[in-house]
């Protein structure tokens, strides 16, 4: 990838105001869609995503069934209003390949042999992309998941990092996908310390490429902070200072 | 009592380090004890464990449950009972031993779409819920207003020993029946007596963590206070605020006492 422009000023500063290691800002809010066992809807930054768990539920059709666990189902979406010009609503190359990306983010964190012969579907529909989307995604996917009252190791938080002006920073906006030299979206575990997705489009050198992973996971901390507050905020009201009580 | 620890914990939290058994929702992650939902933990002398306060309903043995006949084979009703898993209930357990396809009419008993209050009999990882409805009270259910509520909301509608249930029952002169999986039938002589007790069981859904829900769940139904209570403050039906630590160890109170069944 090669940058044409640029897109950090004398400042430090990017083109939406940030410094290197800033998230732009992130809300997340679950339970909003009633007629699913879990939900979160997502701001991050420009991105808003709507995820919807149902599930554990019959599969069907039923062949797809598995005997000693639980079939996990992604279906990533755009709206054709989500982009500047109208995007197709048929699922296209690059939706499909996130639907499964998201999928294999997602299932190291579901205990699925909880939940034999059944089925969970995750459906995420982006309304506004701005970069990041499959990041912002599988963050709130995640949270839905929790919310649906599914058995987890752990929550997934999920955070790009990548290369703009020959320099490593956080949480790549749609401009600097675009325009920057590389861009790599990172899903992390933060508790088990595990990486569940790792991609990475553009070129580093070894030692960027370690800088630019350290930096995601710092993210996907950050992110993760985030999600255990609105899940807190969801189900303890204001109570999530006061955790511990004795009788 | 021996002391029990109560927290808030969610998907991935430490709940405690050390020697504790993990109970239900729980796993051991090194010497952590680690909460795999979100819920209400306790540390007790038995282990740890999460009281789940979201979820759908997954089949336990013994659990009494209301279901929907969706279908049959010759031998087998097969039961939507609100779960992942459709249970079935064996045509030899209403007609006996000596049942024979070729002579008994299974239809006789139930048709698809009826309605029955069963018992879980057997469910493990291997093979769907089989139900049996020889007993006391099970059977086919010939009326009554049918009301999904989440299984997770079942304790705090039945309350301690049965307390809530029985103060809306008292309140509107209808009999309610509770499955486990979440479905609920009410019964009653008076419509407004069963819409009544429609509204106050959406009530204790839909606030179902919130303090005091008893007393406003006794101001929708116009209860009297009895005197002992006077000191009370009065609560009001609008009155929603968010629980307090107190009131929500007195909640799970009520969700350990009661094994759900009045």
């Amino acid at each position: 990838m090669t940058q044409t422009r640029n897109l950090i000023d004398e400042d430090g500063k990017r083109t939406d105001g940030r410094g290197p290691d800033e998230l732009r800002a992130v809300r997340i809010t679950v339970g909003s869609v009633k007629n699913a066992d879990g939900s979160a809807f997502i701001e991050f930054g420009k991105n808003k995503i709507l995820a919807a768990v149902y599930g554990p539920r019959e599969v069907h059709p039923k062949h797809m069934a598995l005997p000693d666990r639980c079939v996990l189902r992604c279906r990533y979406h755009m709206v054709p209003f989500s982009t500047d010009t109208r995007k197709n609503p048929a699922p296209s190359r690059r939706e499909v390949e996130i639907s499964k990306v998201m999928r294999e983010a997602l299932e190291p964190a579901l205990m699925l042999q909880d939940y034999p012969r059944a089925a969970i579907d995750v459906f995420v529909e982006v309304l506004q992309s701005d970069g990041g989307s499959r990041c912002a995604g599988i963050t709130a996917a995640a949270v839905a998941l929790a919310d649906a009252g599914i058995s987890m190791h752990d929550l997934v938080a999920s955070c790009a990092a990548g290369k703009v002006n020959d320099k490593i920073v956080l949480d790549i906006n749609d401009e600097e996908d675009k325009e920057g030299q590389a861009d790599m979206p990172v899903a992390y575990m933060p508790r088990l310390e595990q990486v569940t997705l790792l991609q990475l489009d553009g070129r580093l050198a070894p030692d960027q490429f370690d800088e630019c992973i350290d930096k995601a996971i710092g993210g996907c901390k950050m992110v993760y902070e985030i999600q255990k507050q609105a899940l807190m905020q969801k189900y303890f009201g204001n109570e999530t200072e006061l955790k511990e009580e004795e009788q | 009592m021996h002391e029990v620890k109560r927290r808030y914990v969610i998907p991935g939290d430490k709940i405690a380090e050390g020697n504790f058994r993990p109970l239900t929702n729980v796993i051991r992650s090194g010497t952590a004890l680690i909460a795999t939902r979100i819920g209400i933990a306790e540390t007790g002398r038995e282990g740890v464990k999460v009281i789940p306060l979201s979820g759908v309903y997954i089949p336990r043995v013994n659990d009494l449950v209301i279901g929907k006949i969706i279908d049959h084979s010759s031998l087998s009703w097969e039961v939507d009972i609100n779960s992942c898993f459709s249970a079935h209930l064996p045509a030899q357990d209403v007609f006996g031993r000596d049942f024979s396809p070729a002579r008994d009419d299974m239809t006789k008993h139930f048709a698809i779409g009826d309605m029955v209050t069963a018992r879980i009999v057997a469910f493990d990882r291997t093979r769907d819920p089989m139900l049996t409805v020889q007993d006391r009270d099970l059977g086919k259910i010939p009326r009554g207003e049918l009301l999904r509520i989440s299984a997770t909301r079942v304790p705090r509608l039945i309350g301690k020993r049965g307390s809530m249930i029985q103060t809306i029952e008292q309140a509107t002169q209808t009999r309610i029946l509770i499955g486990q999986n979440g479905i609920v039938v009410v019964t009653g002589r008076s419509p407004e007596g069963v819409d009544l007790a429609v509204r106050a069981i959406r009530m204790v859904e839909e606030e179902a963590h919130t303090a005091n829900l008893t007393q406003r769940i006794k101001g929708l139904l116009n209860v009297p206070e009895p005197t002992t209570s006077q000191e009370r403050s009065p609560v009001t039906t609008a009155d929603t605020k968010p629980v307090e630590i107190g009131s929500t160890i007195d909640e799970v109170d009520e969700e350990l006492e009661v094994e759900g069944e009045k």
